[in-house]
């Protein structure tokens, strides 16, 4: 620690003042569950608030009896024990209240459970696959698909010791660089998997979380009734990066969702055309340098070095320094049992050319090679 | 005795729990550093651990024994061993029931899923078109990195044989009991022989049917969830097996030297509870993983 | 023949030195250690704490890396739980059991001491794994696969010292069935037995059922990472979904391993100061015995987010919020008991009033999250962490720390000052809630838990809830401060009786009582 003691109390308590004065830290302030944007969301809130209140009155009956008895039952005010320690119909009482309340929560309770897991006559469907630490989003007969990683700024503040006060960045740590859209007023259906790790898929407004587990598909459904931009996180705990991959979904008129449409299906096929042209050593480089910060850092580190033990350094990777097809095929196939994704399906022949590229130029490691799309797909074959 | 039922029996202070333990934290510990690419060192800590945890046996059990002999125990501590051993049993259940419990849910749940059937038929459609669930499962859903396995276990032949010799087993280790009972001690240790003896058997054959499985089968802990939980199930079976016929053999010898009294003779219904307990899972066995 | 190398069972030697705690077979001696193992580790998992909440004063990384920051969170879970909660209810059990129903010691003395020496070391391994390459355990104390598998070199580590944890709980969990089944003194019926008895009977009942399941279940991810089996894996027709089902088939019915015998000290506080019997005993001890029993059926309630089918979904709902109705039935008995009693309030009534406020919070936030449609928002936020600390801080520990003040006058026959006791309850009473209650908040406007960082919006609360927890944390070192004194022999000697409302065998006992207590039956009134 470089700042001294003293320092850092002052430091602290500057911060402390700063916080709890500025508005923003409590603009969008919320301390209730949010009512959301859909049908499920808003049975969900309902219920919320129906067990909150009647938690609530049994709180207040409950602790107020015993406060009651603490004030006039105490022995410094003079109260003399009483000696009963029994009554049949109080205690039948009191096992059958509780008992009836809680069939009164049941009851909307099963109803709306019933509801969220009818995911029948869907009007569009989207696979969400869950990837250390990004998401994949596959419109079912649309042929698109993207992955949307965190943005750049945010990625930028979070790392440690970056200087960078997060309190600056727009929608810290809960922005993308590719959000996922639907159409305001359709029923869409979601399937949820996951390539790695268990994740798991949350937006509030939607009112839902569903996990994403590898090998199996799970479903879920919503129809957002309001256009906007919701944002959430992945709620379950996936490895380094669990806090850093959120989700935004931005729910779009029709007309809007259509034009939409389009330009991915025009992106998709730019993307792919770069894939036919050999590309120059610089180019390589610098978006080797791109890809490898966004898929690969925050395991092998910006530095190469891995994290000893749990991550393998690149610097001086035998892999790496070694033979090109043994290096092309751990990227894209990444290694099972391990935590080294396959990268075939997420990132395209350029990308992944271009960070292999990077990989055996970067750190010391100059092996000199230059890795072009091409070679990337003919190792798909 | 002197000491009557009145008056508590308090052991003195033992040096062997502790033994035990760091017998056990070197095992262990060895272990890991094996399982962790430190072969050597761990290699050595485990066989350390082991002679430590196999020597904390013999001196702790001698001394009960001794004290038992040395008639310092009243049926009060008799009733205390008794619950002791029976609760330890119920833990033992317990932790067979977590593989019972996770073939229960593979065979109703994960494989049929995977197959395409009951509530998350799209996993099947969309991750695994190809597979058909079956069980015995030997076609996975995706074998790169399984061994796969030609044939699965057959009920008839060996895993029979086994059945009967256990069931028999069962019967030799309460013909002794009798004899201990009425005070017929040839019969105790004839009866105690037969039973170590049909274990020993057991074990034999057991572990031919593994040779056979890993060899002629291909069908290995590494073929998909069919081998994993077949061999341990079985293998867990077969150590407490081994285990129940260490003390069935213990039991014997002290039966030879002339321990144990047709009243007094707890060392030998805790083996043979035991003994039963480890019968009875195995008849769970084989229903659930060779028959069904 | 043997008789003359034996050393007579009676001479009543008090054994000194090193090796008096090392060789011990006395059952006081095995609950002090058991309480000062649990203080160690709850100073231990606690310092792993406050660097969760530092890192979390502020957005942004400050002091430690995402990495290490999992590695915190996952060993303080750990430590907490089987380190500090689980030892010292077993600590607790070691002193009281027999004293209360007046044995001589545990049934099975030196199935004791191996049951308190296996701890240590299976500690030095969970502990030691953060000093290895990649760190310690980093995937929750749920160790869900795949993600757990993906560990470095602590992984076999963390398993073997969970299977010796496990192993001690079991033997412990024995010796208490066994003490209170076979030592009674006569007289001693069920009808009689002591409240803190009756919880601890079913406790350890619920350990040896659940205990076994828990090494099962690493048993598997060990053999998944290491030998080829492919339970937890779908490729070869597993299901990492099916971890989670062995898993919570272990870990509710461990939460309530952590709450019952905090029940039992609280019936035996809450009578004493009232000075009037406890209200409703038997029905105590059916709402415990119906609370264990649910405890085995409701277990996916920890797991409504996994895609279960429907049915499934709604027989876990029901199961979960029914045990609300033996719960609440536990908590009109206490109130019941209050109820036109004679009441004071030294500290251990204090931390047991505070008790059954702050346990029924963290009942009320369970009953919501028992609620699967709502759950879906709420699991793994906040709102869970903000829970399961209200049911485990203000519940177990409060209900340790009450029974320590209670009983700490008998076990050292010093009174502890009564005015730092009070401080001491004050303190962390006001600032636990400063700690855990805006957690609610929290969860609820949408902060997942397990993330090192997290967006602004949340910063106001999780600084308040920082500095919460550093002055509880402070708080603490007024308890330790406590003990220490009473230990070494300061403050006023205690009598016999010590409250004047208590009632009991122990009470009878001298303050301390002899090395060797009831040797001779005592009668049972
Ligand atoms: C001591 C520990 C303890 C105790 C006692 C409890 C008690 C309860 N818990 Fe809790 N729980 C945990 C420890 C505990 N829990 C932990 C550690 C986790 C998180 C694990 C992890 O993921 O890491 C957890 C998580 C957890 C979840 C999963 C949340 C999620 O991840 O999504 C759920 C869901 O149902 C739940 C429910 C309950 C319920 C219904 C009770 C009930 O027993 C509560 C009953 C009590 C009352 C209701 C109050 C008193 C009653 C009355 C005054 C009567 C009248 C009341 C009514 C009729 C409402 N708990
Ligand atoms: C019995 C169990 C128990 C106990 C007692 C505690 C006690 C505390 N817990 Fe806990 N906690 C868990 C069980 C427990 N916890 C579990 C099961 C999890 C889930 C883990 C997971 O996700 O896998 C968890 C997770 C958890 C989180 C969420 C982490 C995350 O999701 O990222 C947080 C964050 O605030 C937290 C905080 C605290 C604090 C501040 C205390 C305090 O009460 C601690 C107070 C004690 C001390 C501080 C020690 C004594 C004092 C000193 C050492 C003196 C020095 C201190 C100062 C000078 C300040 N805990
Ligand atoms: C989730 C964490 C993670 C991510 C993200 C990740 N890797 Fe890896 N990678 C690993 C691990 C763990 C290993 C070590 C595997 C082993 O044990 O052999 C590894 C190994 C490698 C190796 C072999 C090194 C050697 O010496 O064996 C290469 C090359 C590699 N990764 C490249 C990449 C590239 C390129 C990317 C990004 C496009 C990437 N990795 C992203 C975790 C990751
Ligand atoms: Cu993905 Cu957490
Ligand atoms: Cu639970």
């Amino acid at each position: 620690m470089e700042s001294t003691f003293p320092e850092q109390i002052r430091k602290l308590a500057l911060a402390l003042a700063c916080m709890l004065a500025t508005r923003e830290v409590w603009a969008d302030y919320k301390l209730n569950l949010t009512e959301g944007v859909t049908s499920i969301s808003r049975e969900a809130y309902r219920l919320h608030m129906l067990a909150l209140w009647i938690c609530v009155v049994i709180a207040i009956v409950v602790f107020g009896a015993m406060a009651w008895s603490i004030y006039h039952h105490r022995k410094s005010r003079g109260a003399v024990a009483a000696s009963f320690h029994d009554n049949t119909k109080v205690e039948i009482a009191w096992t059958i209240v509780p008992f009836l309340i809680l069939v009164v929560l049941a009851i909307p309770a099963t109803n709306a459970l019933i509801a969220m897991n009818d995911t029948s006559n869907a009007d569009l469907t989207i696979k969400i696959t869950g990837l250390q630490w990004r998401w994949r989003y596959d419109y079912l007969k649309e042929d698109i698909s993207f992955v949307s990683n965190l943005d750049d700024k945010s990625a930028a503040a979070a790392k440690q010791g970056s200087g960078i006060d997060p309190r600056t960045v727009e929608h810290y740590l809960l922005n993308v660089d590719n959000p996922v859209v639907v159409p305001v007023g359709k029923k869409v259906r979601f399937l949820l998997n996951a390539s790695d790790v268990i994740h798991s898929w949350w937006v509030p407004d939607l009112g839902f979380k569903k996990d994403a587990i590898p090998g199996f598909v799970n479903e879920i459904w919503a129809r957002v009734d309001t256009p906007g931009t919701y944002r959430g996180q992945c709620t379950e705990l996936c490895g380094v990066g669990h806090g850093f991959m959120p989700i935004v979904l931005i729910a779009m008129n029709e007309p809007e969702y259509l034009v939409w449409l389009a330009q991915q299906h025009a992106a998709s096929a730019k993307a792919r055309a770069g894939g036919d042209r050999t590309w120059t050593r610089e180019e390589l480089l610098a978006k080797g340098d791109e890809v490898y910060a966004k898929n690969c850092a925050a395991c092998h580190q910006p530095n190469g070095e891995g994290i000893p033990g749990a991550f393998k350094a690149l610097k001086g990777s035998p892999v790496v320094k070694g033979p090109l097809a043994e290096h092309i095929d751990r990227v894209m196939n990444g290694k099972p049992g391990t935590a080294m994704p396959p990268f075939a399906a997420q990132l395209s022949d350029a990308e992944i050319a271009a960070v292999i590229t990077h990989e055996r130029n970067a750190w010391g490691n100059n092996t000199g090679d230059l890795v072009q799309p091409a070679q990337i797909k003919a190792a798909r074959k | 005795m002197e000491h009557a039922a009145s008056h508590y029996y308090v052991p003195q202070p033992s040096y062997w729990p502790l033994v035990g333990s760091i017998g056990l934290f070197c095992l262990t510990g060895g272990s890991a550093l094996l399982l962790t690419d430190h072969a050597a060192g761990g290699s050595f800590a485990m066989g350390v651990g082991l002679l430590i945890f196999v020597g904390m046996l013999c001196g702790w059990f001698g001394t009960v024994i001794m004290e038992s002999e040395g008639g310092r125990y009243n049926d009060q501590v008799d009733g205390s061993f008794r619950w002791g051993m029976a609760w330890f049993i119920f833990s033992e259940v317990m932790f067979f029931a977590a593989f019972f419990g996770a073939l229960f849910y593979v065979r109703h749940f994960a494989v049929p899923w995977l197959g395409g059937s009951g509530d998350k038929g799209l996993t099947h459609e969309i991750l695994w078109p190809a597979f058909a669930a079956t069980w015995p499962l030997l076609q996975l859903p995706d074998a790169s990195h399984f061994t796969v396995a030609r044939q699965a276990m057959e009920a008839a032949g060996l895993p029979a044989v086994n059945t009967l010799i256990l069931l028999s087993s069962g019967a030799t280790v309460t013909w002794a009991h009798w004899g201990i009972k009425s005070g017929k001690r040839r019969q105790l240790i004839a009866g105690l022989g037969l039973t170590v003896a049909l274990g020993a058997i057991f074990i034999g054959l057991q572990a031919h049917e593994y040779w056979d499985a890993y060899t002629l089968q291909n069908l290995r802990l590494s073929s998909g969830i069919y081998g994993s939980t077949f061999f341990m199930l079985t293998g867990f079976h077969g150590a407490h097996v081994l285990i129940g016929a260490i003390m069935l053999g213990v039991v014997l010898v002290r039966s030879i030297r002339g321990h144990f009294t047709p009243t007094h003779h707890f060392a030998f219904e805790a083996a043979s509870w035991y003994w039963h307990f480890v019968d009875v899972v195995w008849l769970g066995l084989f229903v659930t993983v060779y028959l069904l | 023949m043997t008789e003359l190398a034996l050393p007579h069972p009676h001479d009543h030697t008090h054994p000194s030195g090193i090796t008096r705690w090392l060789f011990t077979t006395n059952h006081k001696d095995i609950g002090t250690l058991y309480l000062l193992f649990s203080v160690s580790m709850l100073f231990i998992g606690g310092s792993f704490a406050m660097v969760v909440r530092a890192e979390l004063f502020q957005p942004g990384l400050q002091f430690v890396s995402p990495h290490f920051f999992n590695q915190m969170a996952t060993m303080h879970a750990l430590v907490m739980i089987f380190g500090a909660v689980m030892p010292a209810f077993v600590g607790l059990a070691n002193w009281m059991i027999p004293l209360m129903i007046g044995a001589p010691d545990m049934a099975l003395p030196r199935l004791n001491n191996w049951s308190f020496w296996l701890l240590p070391f299976a500690f030095t391994l969970l502990l030691a794994t953060l000093f290895m390459p990649g760190g310690a355990p980093s995937g929750g104390w749920t160790m869900y696969p795949p993600l757990v598998l993906q560990m470095g070199m602590a992984f076999p580590f963390l398993i073997f010292a969970v299977h010796l944890m496990g192993l001690s709980s079991v033997m412990g969990a024995i010796n208490v069935i066994t003490t209170v089944f076979n030592m009674r003194a006569p007289g001693m019926t069920y009808g009689k037995l002591p409240l803190f008895v009756w919880t601890w009977v079913i406790t350890a009942f619920l350990l040896i059922a659940a205990m076994p399941v828990l090494a099962g279940a690493v048993t598997m991810l060990l053999t998944d990472k290491f030998f080829g089996t492919s339970f937890f894996n779908a490729a070869g027709g597993g299901d990492p979904v099916m971890f989670q089902h062995v898993f919570w088939f272990f870990g509710h019915p461990e939460v309530y391993i952590m709450i019952l015998p905090a029940f039992g000290i609280v019936s035996q506080i809450v009578p004493t100061f009232a000075r009037k019997p406890l209200f409703g005993y038997t029905s105590m001890i059916y709402a415990v015995a119906s609370i264990a029993f649910l405890s085995f059926i409701v277990w996916a309630h920890h797991m409504f987010t996994v895609g279960m089918p429907l049915a499934g979904e709604l027989f876990f709902m029901y199961s979960t919020v029914l045990i609300a109705v033996p719960t609440g039935v536990k908590v009109f008995n206490w109130v019941a008991t209050m109820w036109r009693g004679s009441m004071t309030f030294e500290t251990p009534m204090l931390w047991a009033l505070c008790f059954i406020i702050l346990f029924s919070i963290g009942g009320f936030s369970g009953l919501m999250l028992g609620l699967a449609p709502v759950d879906f928002q709420y699991q793994d936020t906040y709102f869970v962490v903000a829970h399961f600390h209200y049911v485990l801080v203000t519940g177990a520990v409060f209900a340790i720390i009450a029974g320590v003040y209670f009983w700490l006058p008998k076990w050292t026959g010093r009174m502890y000052d009564e005015r730092l006791g009070k401080l001491h309850f004050w303190l962390s009473t006001i600032s636990v809630n400063v700690l855990f209650f805006p957690q609610h908040f929290l969860g609820l406007a949408g902060m997942p838990r397990r993330i090192p960082d997290y967006a602004v919006q949340f910063s106001g609360w999780n600084m308040v809830s920082s500095l919460g927890a550093f002055a509880f944390g402070a708080s603490q070192l007024i308890f330790l401060y406590i003990v220490v004194r009473a230990i070494s022999g300061h403050g006023a000697k205690a009598s016999a009786q010590v409250w004047e409302g208590a009632q009991g065998l122990e009470w009878t006992l001298s303050s301390p009582p002899p090395y060797h207590s009831f040797n001779e039956p005592p009668k049972v009134p």
